[in-house]
């Protein structure tokens, strides 16, 4: 993988903080992308939520735009299907029993200094980090 | 509504076009980024710094504004108590994302690239929140005592 400069993740950082920070101030509420999805789906017990489905059909517009205009990304993942069904199905079960992810819990929640934010945000950044360390161990690398 | 839904699809393309270009999309830079005892990649660390700036300056301008532009008030969580579902969610949430390096965002912005990995990680991460609406459903919740 090459090394990328550090513009690309710093702009892109500024972006997505930008959005979060919008999404606060104009409709008054978190950017955290696990409980949006669960809410464009109904999966919430609130029924199908439009601004959900918005910010997802947002996402998937963006991203396609950035893939084709602005920066091809690489997009290398594992080929396991065992290892995309169990990781699919914790991120899934844990962001919501975790009450959110990476951008509910880090970045909207750091950024308020909400303490169950903080919480979650170091529970699962240390275990995504050793899970990575264990893999390497057992196999090798991924 | 109207508003409230444009506000959310814009949001949401700023967000998708930074998980693109922040490389965040892509699982081997994060696995390289958790991978902090090996050859660790940094990049992943502007994403979550340049992520914070403009967020953290929304929100502590949130305290000088009543309410937000298109809502009659903020919907902004009060919770402070950390709890058991809080820890073991985050650490599943944690194990699932070391396994294969994607989290919510980026699983949907992936689904772009039209690669059968990222819709089997999608649908499986959707599978996940159904399971967990299941088992708090009010139908499985513990019955009260009579």
């Amino acid at each position: 993988m090459s090394d990328l400069n550090f513009v690309w993740p710093l702009s892109g950082g500024l972006l997505i903080g930008v959005s979060a920070a919008l999404y606060l101030l104009l409709n008054g509420r978190i950017a955290g992308i696990s409980g949006l999805t669960a809410s464009a789906f109904g999966l919430t017990g609130a029924g199908i939520n439009p601004l959900g489905l918005g910010f997802l059909v947002g996402i998937l517009s963006g991203a396609a735009v950035a893939f084709a205009w602005i920066r091809h990304a690489d997009f290398s993942i594992t080929e396991s299907s065992v290892l995309l069904i169990i990781g699919g199905l914790l991120v899934g079960f844990g962001t919501r029993l975790g009450s959110g992810c990476t951008s509910g819990h880090g970045v909207c929640g750091l950024a308020r200094l909400s303490p169950r934010s903080i919480v979650a945000t170091a529970t699962f950044m240390i275990v995504a980090a050793t899970t990575v360390l264990a893999l390497r161990q057992i196999v090798g690398g991924l | 509504m109207a508003y409230r839904v444009f506000a959310s699809v814009l949001c949401g393309l700023l967000f998708g076009v930074g998980l693109v270009i922040s490389d965040m999309v892509n699982p081997a830079r994060v696995l390289a980024f958790l991978d902090v005892t090996g050859a660790w990649d940094p990049s992943l660390a502007f994403v979550m710094g340049g992520a914070l700036i403009p967020s953290s300056i929304a929100y502590a301008f949130k305290h000088r504004r009543s309410r937000p532009v298109l809502e009659s008030q903020f919907h902004v969580p009060e919770n402070r108590t950390i709890d058991g579902p809080l820890v073991g969610g985050a650490a599943l949430f944690g194990l699932g994302w070391g396994l294969v390096g994607l989290c919510p965002g980026p699983a949907i912005a992936s689904l772009v690239t039209g690669r059968w990995e990222a819709v089997l990680f999608a649908a499986a991460m959707l599978v996940g929140m159904f399971a967990y609406r299941i088992v708090t459903s009010p139908r499985n919740a513990p019955r009260a005592a009579y």
